[in-house]
This record gives structure tokens, C-alpha cells and sequence, in this order.
């Protein structure tokens, strides 16, 4: 590493940056910082822009139909996250211990895992949907002939089925990379702390429950945060198995989904772009992850002195 | 001591692997054998082998050429994007792994944001200066949005690796002679090579894979890339199991294959970062 003088400018580096730093900032970071402006205006996508102040906010917080979709795909989006924790967080973290042990053929299995993770969200969409077609569709044929049939049912179709079965779906494609993640801060533990625990008269349970979670603390923080960020702007999923209008009644709306029909048309009974109000609905999950990486980084620095780091 | 405890122990762990490896395998099994099923067997027949190779589906889905073409498309893509973001990355990971100045910390803070905020939240603001650069349903737009929303990963992988280039290496060519540029062509770029192997094989995945860009800013079906083709494809043939799986099928080979010939490189390409955190 060279230093340079904090007052003066290394001219010289510029030709290295600027291309990396100008084209992320163009077509990355600075749109999502100024997302903020266009939410004040009311455009439908191509001619003028007519200034609304916050009018958009007014429609989405006070007026039918955007009120009830608003809190519906909140609602929505709380729930899928609590799904992809249950369905791929801990399975991705008991998975992740058992390969951490290191047994023969461990390899295999973890790049098995992480299989699905490599292929395109909306192909794997495709797939469950043809799996779950509920006239021709292998997976409730195989329900009945191992005679299962209470499990035989139009997964995709049904309000109260339709969330759960797309946040499998996509736990089943997404679990490899908590698992990789788990994986690496299981493989960093430091031998002589299990080693410890169990001289001292541990069980395995818990040597796991005291010793080696704990340690595992600030990824799990990590995994939590990627994966509400990723739910809250979460679309393709949604889009793939259950369309933009997202299922039966609006039952997998989400904010991804909203957003999509908001801004680009095609569903709500005003079926036309609304750029602006869709500028306000991602202006509120903005924040909304905003409040997400807050509390995550209040977390780390909890964490950070529990460990005593 | 407690050997059967073990054996208990290894037989359970396998026991679920082997659960977890049979929920991976057989909705990928099931697509690939229905794909060579005709829509009749499929019924009579939906887990089994299939009784004789149906290749009808594979026929309608290259019939009309157009599915040749979102491949066609879908390559330009992803090896532009590649070509720019190996390009650009690189260096400005040389210049912030290598030299220390005012601002240096905060330049690197500012890419490592773009892994945790979710970028998509620009979309409109992306939307109207796509429209304004006049490269709306062009497959140039594409190609700046992926390789700029590529450059913060790409960042978290290289920088790390130019940081742990020992000085002495570079006091010696700059000795030799070498400046800046040669010490970026010459010593810098031939070290991080496994680095930048990493970083080429995530932005290919994300870029291949990628539906909500091009659904976005595309509007002509002869630029479509692959997963949005197959989105086209697939409504023409959704009633059609064997026709939609035989499009689904060819689509995820690609993939599949470049995964599974480096699956190493790439999950430990992963995990390295992971614990520093």
C-alpha cells in the first residue's frame, strides 16, 4: 500500500477509476439515490412530467385502490420473509454444520446444493408451475399414486396455498448460498474452542447450541439482511408462478409486484403506467430496507462486544 | 469408545443429505425426462423413465429460429458485460488495493454499498435516462446496467486480492522501470488472474440468468435474451408440458454445464470473502 499525502490528489489514479466509478454511479448508485424525484411527479412513462409534490404519497397512504394494495403487499412481503427464513435460512444453517464436519463425499453434496442457485429465477418459476399444473402436473400425480392425495391440489392456485408454495419454491433454488455463507463461518471456528467444550463435558447439542452458534453470530446477521433486502425487492419469483397481478385475489402480492403493475401497467383496474406513484412505492420500500440495514448494523456492533472483538 | 454412537451420527447426517440431494434432483430429473415424454405418456407415466425418446418438443422449440436467436443475444450480452467489467474493475481495484489518499476509504465504501442495497430501487430513474441516452429496447442498455450493477461485487473480490500482492514484487519492478501502467498490464493483472476468473463467472450467471432488466427495457422480441424468450416461448406452449419442457430444459444445460465443470473454483470463490464479512 502506498500513502499518499492526505491533502493532495493522486492525478495519476484517475484514468484507473473514473470508468469504474462513472459507470457505477450512472447506471447504479446514483438512480436508486435520486429515485427520490421522480416520486413528486405524475408521468405516464413517455411525454411530460406534471409536478404533484406528494401527491403520489396521498394515493398510495389515503386513497382505494393503492391503500389496500400498499398494506396487502406489505403484508405479503413480511410474510414471504418469514417463509424464506424458515424454509431456507435454517435448513441452509443445519445443512451448513453438517458438511462443516468434513465427512467423505461432503463436496459432492454442498455443490449438489447449490445447484439450483445457478439457474435462471424465472425458468425455475416455469418449472414449479408446470410440477404443480393442477390437471397434468407430475407432482399431484405422484401424491396420489403414493397415496397422499389430501396433498394433491391446485398449489399455485389457492389464496391461502399460493405464498408458502412460491417461498419453497424459491428456498428450494436459493438455499445453497446462506449455505455457502454458513459454511465458511463454520469452517473458520477455531478448532481448540469445540475441542474445549467438549473436554469440559459438553454434548454435541450443546458444544452447537453455546460454542459454535454463538461464533456464528455476525453471518447469520449477514444472511438475515441479504435475504430482506433481496424478499423486499423480491419480483421474479412472484411474477414467474403466480403472473404481475401475483396469484388468486392478489394473495403473493408483493412489493416487487406492485411496484411492477404500478409502474409499467398491465393488472390494476386502471391498467395504465403510472411512473410516478411506482416512483412512491419505491421510494417506501426504501426506506423500508433502509430501517432493515440500520437495525442490522445496531446488531453487529451487539454482537461485536458480546464477542468481545 | 461410543463407535455405534458415531456410526448413528454419520448414518443420520447422510440420511438427510441424501434427503435434502432427492429435493434438488428430482424436479430437474422430472423436467429433462417429461421433456422426452409425449404429453399423453406424461400422464399415464409421470415419475418413470420414458418408454421411447420424444423428440417433438425439441423440434417445436427450434422451428421458428427464434429461440437461436435469444441465445444469440443473450451471449452478446453477457461477454460484453464481461469484457467491460473485467476492464474497468480492475484497474480502479488496483488503483484503491494499492495506493492509500484522501477519499480512497470512502470510493470503496461507496462501490460495497451497491452488495447490500438493493440496486433495483433505481429502476425508474434508470427507465427515463435509458429513454433520454435514446438506447431504450437496445441491447447496449442492458449491457451498461448489468456491468454497473456488476461493479460492486467485483470490487468485494478484487481489491482484497490486489491488497495481498507483496510490495516487494512491485519495488522490484518499479526498479525495473515500470510504472503505473506497466505496473497494472505487467505485475498486477497476470497475479490476480484466479480473481478475475471469479468475478467473469458471477457476472456471467447473474447476466444470463436476469429476466427483470430486459422485461424492463426491451420491447422488440428479436433482442429478447434467453429468459425472457423462454418467458414468450413458454406462454405460446404453457398447456404443452412436453413442448415446455423441452424449451426449459435446453435453457438451463448452459448453465448447468459451466457450473458443474467448475463448481469448485466457484463456491470456494464465495466462501473466501464470506468471513470477513
Amino acid at each position: 500500500m502506498v500513502q499518499f499525502d492526505k491533502k493532495s490528489l493522486p492525478w495519476h489514479l484517475f484514468p484507473y477509476i473514473l470508468p469504474a466509478l462513472i459507470l457505477f454511479a450512472v447506471f447504479a448508485g446514483l438512480p436508486v439515490l435520486l429515485s427520490m424525484r421522480i416520486s413528486l411527479y405524475e408521468w405516464p412513462g413517455i411525454g411530460t412530467k406534471t409536478y404533484v409534490g406528494l401527491g403520489n404519497f396521498h394515493k398510495l397512504f389515503f386513497e382505494e385502490p393503492w391503500r389496500t394494495r400498499f398494506w396487502g403487499a406489505f403484508l405479503n412481503t413480511s410474510c414471504i420473509y418469514f417463509y424464506f427464513t424458515l424454509f431456507q435460512n435454517v435448513p441452509a444453517l443445519i445443512l451448513a454444520y453438517l458438511l462443516s464436519r468434513g465427512l467423505r463425499g461432503s463436496k459432492i453434496f454442498r455443490a449438489i446444493f447449490f445447484l439450483p442457485a445457478t439457474m435462471s429465477v424465472v425458468m425455475v418459476g416455469f418449472i414449479a408451475r408446470l410440477l404443480f399444473n393442477p390437471i397434468m402436473g407430475p407432482f399431484n400425480k405422484l401424491m396420489e399414486v403414493i397415496g397422499l392425495e389430501f396433498l394433491s391440489k391446485p398449489w399455485l392456485g389457492l389464496p391461502e396455498t399460493v405464498l408458502p408454495t412460491i417461498a419453497f419454491v424459491g428456498s428450494w433454488q436459493y438455499i445453497g448460498i446462506p449455505m455457502v455463507l454458513f459454511l465458511a463461518g463454520f469452517l473458520a471456528i477455531p478448532e481448540e474452542l469445540v475441542e474445549a467444550s467438549r473436554i469440559d463435558g459438553a454434548n454435541e447439542l450443546q458444544t452447537f447450541w453455546y460454542v459454535v452458534l454463538p461464533q456464528l453470530a455476525p453471518i447469520i446477521g449477514l444472511v438475515m439482511v441479504l435475504t430482506f433486502a433481496g424478499n423486499f425487492t423480491e419480483f421474479e419469483t412472484v411474477y414467474s408462478m403466480a403472473g404481475p397481478r401475483a396469484g388468486p385475489n392478489y394473495a403473493a402480492d408483493v412489493f416487487g409486484t406492485y411496484f411492477y403493475r404500478t409502474s409499467f401497467g398491465g393488472g390494476e383496474s386502471i391498467a395504465k403506467a403510472q411512473v410516478g406513484l411506482g416512483a412512491a412505492i419505491s421510494m417506501a420500500i426504501f426506506v423500508i430496507v433502509s430501517i432493515g440495514i440500520l437495525l442490522w448494523q445496531w446488531y453487529n456492533r451487539r454482537v461485536d462486544k458480546w464477542l468481545g472483538r | 469408545m461410543y463407535k455405534w454412537l458415531k456410526y448413528l451420527t454419520h448414518g443420520i447426517i447422510y440420511f438427510l443429505f441424501a434427503c435434502q440431494s432427492l429435493i434438488v434432483l428430482l424436479p430437474i430429473y422430472v423436467m429433462v425426462s417429461a421433456s422426452f415424454k409425449s404429453n399423453l405418456e406424461m400422464i399415464k407415466n409421470p415419475m418413470g423413465f420414458p418408454s421411447e425418446p420424444f423428440v417433438e418438443g425439441y423440434i417445436k422449440a427450434f422451428k421458428s429460429g427464434e429461440y437461436l436467436l435469444f441465445f444469440r443475444n443473450s451471449l452478446i450480452v453477457a461477454f460484453l458485460t464481461i469484457a467491460l467489467v473485467l476492464f474497468f474493475t480492475t484497474m480502479a481495484a488496483y488503483a484503491i488495493g494499492r495506493y492509500r489518499f484522501k477519499g480512497s476509504g470512502a470510493l470503496y465504501f461507496f462501490f460495497l454499498a451497491g452488495l447490500i442495497i438493493p440496486l433495483r430501487l433505481g429502476t425508474l430513474n434508470l427507465f427515463e435516462l435509458v429513454r433520454s441516452l435514446k438506447i431504450y429496447d437496445n441491447l447496449l442498455s442492458l449491457i451498461l446496467i448489468y456491468s454497473a450493477k456488476s461493479v460492486p461485487l467485483a470490487m468485494y473480490i478484487l481489491v482484497p486480492f490486489v491488497q495481498q500482492i507483496p510490495t516487494e514484487l512491485i519495488d522490484a519492478a518499479r526498479v525495473d522501470g515500470c510504472f503505473t501502467w506497466g505496473l497494472y498490464s505487467k505485475i498486477v493483472i497476470p497475479l490476480i488472474r484466479p480473481a478475475m476468473a471469479t468475478v467473469a463467472l458471477l457476472t456471467f450467471l447473474s447476466t444470463w440468468n436476469d429476466f427483470y432488466y430486459p422485461l424492463i427495457f426491451l420491447s422488440s422480441s428479436t433482442l429478447y435474451t434467453l429468459p425472457l424468450g423462454v418467458a414468450k416461448l413458454f406462454g405460446q406452449y404453457s398447456q404443452d408440458l412436453n413442448t415446455a419442457f423441452s424449451v426449459l430444459t435446453v435453457a438451463i444445460i448452459p448453465t448447468t454445464i459451466i457450473y458443474l465443470l467448475l463448481s469448485r473454483n466457484f463456491i470456494e470463490g464465495l466462501m473466501k470473502g464470506a468471513v470477513k464479512g
